[in-house]
């Protein structure tokens, strides 16, 4: 999923520290899952705002409305008869809904409450973790299934570098070194020979690097399925 | 003799059966041209070539391609460094053909420590190739003439290509497969991180010879000398893949610490010793750093000069 974080309610009331009455639109969709813009977040900043405003002497109306989905039109479309009614909108969802309501609805303001992070997944209870920079040509099984173009620092593709200790990655300790899992997980399974030549340079242009990217299925757009 | 790749002085050394020595320099965190020479004429005569830094520990500093050329205007020989952390292929292969149009014939292909190490932590990395791929890119460049594209070159650069092996980092055990990979790719020589576990060592050139690697391409063993025991503390904690036994710490600090020095010198000179002798190394890395000028010393009392002339 992707992984975001809230900002703090600092930032988050500077943005909208002129405005008297906002919506702060959460989203079913990932935050939900990692806990960040989904009902309970909503209500939480929408409180926490509120709370602030009236110790600034300056008492804001805040509405709340948790999409389905953020990330998708016809959801988006389903605030259209209230959305004008609001100085401006928070959006908790990932940076993809701002834009999207931002897209439908031209004359609002909709802030981001969130920093979206990476996609990734929960490794324990409170704690997610990247596994995935969406490079658009996945070769993970190249890798014994982890991915070092996501999760070593400098994107390698053979091997790790001079700084990897311990398990540990030179940036810092926290960050585990993809590189030796990867080799310990060839080493013990008797296949150091898959890690053995030079794998080939990557093709960046299904990355980010090619431009913004389009997924487009036929057999949808023509009504089909 | 083989037909030479670069026709280099550190290759025509190492081709000869010599055992090669060679120096390091860091270019200037400025334009300061003058500093710049005057660091290098300590190293002049002294070495058969000089490895000029990338913006080491990410650090800026003046381009190793420049720095590389203000060597050659010196009379000494570079060996031009470059990091795949601050270019991509583009600006790569541009800076490989413009080395070579300017007299450079040696480089050291590196990955690059991380930008976080250095003065711009917050800066983009750009990692579009690894060393291993920038090693099997400069000899593709050279060997078929051509860029990575498959489009012709134009001229084709002959480098002398050099890669970094740091025996010292983890997975240990892999280390010698990492290296007969950089081998494969078309590294000619490698240095190694520098050196400071003997034993780590042995084992590893051990393992080395074992492979029959030393015979595909020349080693030169990485040299630094400590100059106080501060500087092994420092080095052990912050510098990444750094293989400091306690043992030489206690040996430098045993002695006053006005004789540290000559005490760091004395175990570099007892390691060029031992690698002299050590199968398959074929030469020396001596990375004085900001220590120039002590280079001649250094070298004369490791009994390696005069530096031949081939
Ligand atoms: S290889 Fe690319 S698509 Fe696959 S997990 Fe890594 S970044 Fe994601
Ligand atoms: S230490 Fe490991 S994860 Fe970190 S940059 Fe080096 S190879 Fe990548």
């Amino acid at each position: 999923m992707i992984v975001a974080d809230r900002k703090s309610l600092k930032e988050i009331l500077a943005m909208v520290e002129d405005d008297k009455k906002i919506l702060i639109a959460g989203c079913k969709g990932c935050v939900t899952v990692c806990n960040t813009g989904g009902l309970k977040e909503v209500e939480i900043l929408a409180s926490s705002m509120k709370i602030a405003r009236k110790k600034q002497g300056n008492d804001i109306d805040i509405d709340i409305n948790v999409l389905e989905r953020q990330c998708d039109t016809e959801y988006v479309a389903g605030i259209k008869d209230t959305v004008e009614d609001y100085d401006s909108v928070i959006s908790l969802a990932c940076g993809v809904g701002p834009q999207f309501l931002s897209e439908m609805y031209k004359d609002q303001t909709f802030y981001p409450g969130v920093n979206t992070t990476f996609f990734g997944g929960a490794t324990e209870h409170g704690v997610w973790e990247e596994r995935c920079a969406g490079c658009g040509t996945c070769g993970i099984h190249n890798f014994g299934g982890l991915c070092p173009i996501a999760r070593c620092a400098k994107s390698l593709m053979n091997g790790p570098c001079g700084g990897s200790s311990n398990g540990v990655c030179e940036v810092n300790k926290d960050i585990e070194c993809i590189w030796d899992s990867i080799v310990r997980k060839k080493m013990d399974a008797g296949k150091i020979e898959d890690l053995m030549g030079v794998k080939g340079i990557k093709n960046w242009k299904t990355a980010r690097d090619g431009g913004p990217r389009k997924s487009i299925r036929e057999e949808l757009v023509q009504g089909n399925i | 003799m083989s037909e030479l790749k670069s026709g280099s002085n550190l290759e025509k050394v190492l081709n000869a059966g010599h055992f090669a020595f060679t120096g390091e320099c860091g270019p200037p965190k400025g334009a300061n041209v003058t500093h710049l020479k005057e660091k290098l004429n300590h190293l002049k005569g002294k070495v058969d070539a000089v490895n000029m830094t990338d913006n080491q520990t990410a650090v800026v500093r003046m381009s190793s391609l420049a720095g590389s050329v203000l060597m050659i205007e010196e009379g000494l020989e570079p060996n031009f460094q470059m990091v795949c952390r601050d270019r991509n292929r583009l600006a790569m292969m541009s800076d490989i053909l413009g080395a070579y149009a300017l007299g450079i014939r040696n480089m050291l292909c590196l990955s690059g420590d991380h930008q976080t190490f250095g003065n711009h932590p917050d800066a983009k990395n750009v990692h579009d190739i690894d060393s291993m791929q920038l090693i099997s890119m400069v000899k593709k460049m050279r060997d078929e003439g051509k860029f990575l594209n498959d489009e012709d070159i134009d001229v084709p650069p002959k480098m002398f290509i050099g890669a970094a092996c740091n025996p010292f980092a983890d997975p240990y055990e892999y280390r010698v497969y990492r290296l007969a990979n950089k081998i494969e790719a078309g590294a000619d020589f490698i240095q190694t991180q520098c050196i400071f576990n003997m034993d780590k060592f042995r084992d590893f050139m051990k393992k080395v010879v074992d492979m029959g690697l030393h015979e595909k391409c020349y080693i030169l063993a990485g040299v630094t000398p400590m100059k106080n025991a501060g500087m092994a503390n420092f080095m052990s904690k912050f510098v990444p893949g750094m293989d400091i036994p306690d043992s030489l710490v206690k040996r430098l600090k045993s002695v006053d610490k006005k004789d540290q020095s000559e005490e760091g010198i004395k175990f570099a000179l007892e390691q060029v010793e031992e690698f002299k002798e050590m199968e398959g190394v074929a030469g020396v890395h001596m990375m004085a750093i900001e220590w120039e000028h002590m280079v001649p010393e250094i070298a004369e009392r490791a009994g390696v000069l005069p530096r031949p002339v081939v």
